[in-house]
């Protein structure tokens, strides 16, 4: 045990805006412990000279010409929402602050 | 000494500043929608840019070579290869939960820029600084808060800028002053302009700056601990957010304090800066790589063309503006301050033949005409052409130079036909012989003392009378007439 921790397991649920019981924690830790240990086996592997995969893929990305298409009709983009003004998706207040 | 210049005599001021600037492409980054500022809300998205399931990203091919364009304009390495990652945080304007950006493998790496020394004697002083890396990434939508949304309980999501492509361009941490981050600000925004990478346009939030601010004791090693100053959003905002926060900083420095590495903002309105949230690490954000996108090869070949594709940069359109038309350093400096000015400049000198009075005329009229609209010369009706044909004008005694001065934030705002203007004002140039002759007659009578003081060898008399003549005739006389009739009857 102890290749992730309780603490961390929190943290990581905390980061991902999940409320976890004391028993799902528990399990989650267990899990992700096991899943860990399974992974490991790697370890015992010489990687000094493999180059870390991004993708499994071995193809280069494919690239889009820049040309603006039609969007969806506003009407269409924001239908789904469960609150709106106008066109705008209406959420509960957030406070000031914006990242980037 | 004010209070900054005496807390940088005691701390030295470290400021890395990274920059977002939207690239110049007509849509986003990973899906068709168009590029637009202005319209209301969600009216370009699509399934790719509102995150519906299922939908895939597919890279635009402009953003990357525009990205690669940036790069070598600031002596970056592209690198061969580059990958997206997902960074992870929850907003409402970030439909995805995930920003795609660039972590571990950017797009270039390891360039600089040079920027004018505000304090430098030498006109042509610069500094450089270090770029660590450019990468590319998408912007989030726009939260709109408004207390008339929702009853003032809720905020709008507008996602038309959701997808957007930036460049992300981070500075060492080599800046020393409030005054350097602007210079470097202006510089890169310089640069970025003339190549076409991005328009750069800080009202519409094209180009926007966050600050990385730490202080240590002069000659320390360590860096001390910094804090982030987010979205500054124009030059003078960069400058004044910094010297506050150096200035708070040096006050829990020396009350014994640790500063405590959190992010800010600034408010314009009390001139501070306040804690918006104390920082996460990168840890915190999570990074994978992107699965939904391959990494990006950026070919040797392409980079090769887009290098040989690359205009001519500020600095070495200034020089080029030294060498060839014989300019000042910093004449040069002010006509290679935007690509459109220099532009009008060189057409203008093609056809007029003389560099100088270009120079001149635009340095000193036009460019004051300019500021007056806050309009770069490219916004304005007035055409080389049209400064050449009344530059002209002056030179035939047509239009006295003075005249022609007060014509040019006419021409500036409605640009049309010189001579048509010229007549429309009555203020073509006296150089009927008749009427001049007239003219200089009576100012000779009237001023005899003056008349006999430049015969018994008083110059500047001279230019007395000369002021006298143009009076009488409303300033239109032509100057170089009057002097000719001038010189004759008194030399006679």
């Amino acid at each position: 045990m102890a290749r992730i921790t309780r603490e961390e397991v929190e943290r990581i649920a905390d980061l991902a805006r999940l409320t976890l019981s004391a028993e799902e924690a528990q399990a989650l830790t267990h899990d992700l412990d096991t899943m860990l240990e399974y992974v490991q086996a790697l370890d015992g592997l010489d990687t000094q000279n493999v180059e870390p995969t991004a993708h499994p893929l071995p193809v280069a990305t494919a690239l889009r010409p820049d040309r603006a298409r039609p969007s969806l009709a506003p009407e269409e983009a924001v239908g789904n929402a469960p609150e709106r003004e106008g066109s705008a998706f209406t959420v509960p207040k957030v406070i000031e602050g914006v990242e980037s | 000494m004010s209070a900054l210049q005496e807390v940088m005599e005691r701390y030295e001021v470290v400021i890395g500043l990274e920059v977002h600037s939207q690239l110049r492409t007509d849509s986003k980054l990973f899906c068709g929608c168009a590029v637009r500022y202005g319209d209301p809300p969600n009216h370009h998205t699509c399934p790719v840019c509102l995150a519906l399931p299922g939908a895939l990203p597919v890279l635009n091919e402009r953003a990357v070579s525009l990205g690669v364009r940036a790069a070598l304009a600031t002596h970056c390495s592209v690198q061969p290869q580059s990958i997206f990652a997902r960074k992870n945080y929850f907003y409402p304007d970030l439909p995805k939960g995930y920003q795609i950006s660039q972590f571990e493998e950017p797009l270039s790496t390891g360039g600089w820029l040079e920027i004018p020394m505000p304090d430098e004697a030498a006109a042509d002083a610069v500094r450089r600084i270090g770029i660590t890396r450019i990468h590319m990434e998408e912007d989030a939508g726009k939260s709109i808060h408004d207390d008339s949304v929702a009853g003032g309980d809720g905020s709008q999501v507008d996602l038309n800028r959701a997808g957007v492509p930036l460049l992300e361009i981070v500075s060492e941490p080599d800046l020393r002053s409030p005054e350097e981050a602007g210079a470097y600000l202006r510089t890169l925004r310089q640069i970025l302009r003339y190549i076409e990478v991005s328009d750069a346009d800080m009202e519409k939030g094209h180009f926007r700056c966050d600050a990385n601010v730490s202080l240590r004791l002069h000659g320390a090693l360590d860096l001390g601990t910094r804090t982030e100053l987010k979205n500054l959003n124009s030059f003078r905002f960069v400058e004044a957010a910094i010297a506050a926060e150096i200035e708070r900083q040096a006050e829990v420095l020396d009350g014994g304090g640790a500063i405590q590495q959190a992010t800010l903002l600034w408010d314009r309105t009390s001139g501070q800066t306040r804690v918006m949230r104390l920082k996460e690490n990168s840890d915190d954000y999570r990074y994978f790589p992107e699965p939904d996108l391959i990494p990006v090869n950026i070919d040797p070949q392409a980079v090769h063309d887009i290098r040989a594709e690359l205009p001519e940069l500020p600095d070495q359109k200034r020089e080029r503006f030294v060498r060839e038309h014989g300019l000042s350093e910093y004449d040069a400096g002010l006509l290679t301050g935007s690509r459109s000015l220099a532009d009008f400049f060189e057409a203008s000198t093609a056809a007029y033949g003389k560099a100088k009075p270009i120079a001149n005329w635009l340095l000193r009229d036009v460019l004051h005409a300019l500021n007056e609209r806050e309009a770069e010369i490219d916004e304005v009706a007035l055409v080389p052409e049209t400064l050449v044909a009344l530059l002209r004008m002056v030179d035939a005694g047509r239009v006295t130079p003075k005249s022609a001065r007060e014509l040019i934030p006419e021409l500036v705002a409605r640009g049309g036909d010189v001579e048509a203007l010229v007549r429309e004002r009555g203020v073509e140039a006296v150089s009927d012989a008749g009427i001049l002759e007239t003219a200089v007659a009576e100012v000779l009578a009237d001023n005899a003392d003056a008349v006999a003081r430049f015969r018994s060898g008083e110059d500047k008399m001279l230019n007395f009378l000369m002021g006298q003549v143009m009076r009488r005739t409303s300033g239109k006389a032509s100057p170089a007439a009057v002097r000719d009739i001038l010189a004759a009857k008194l030399g006679g």
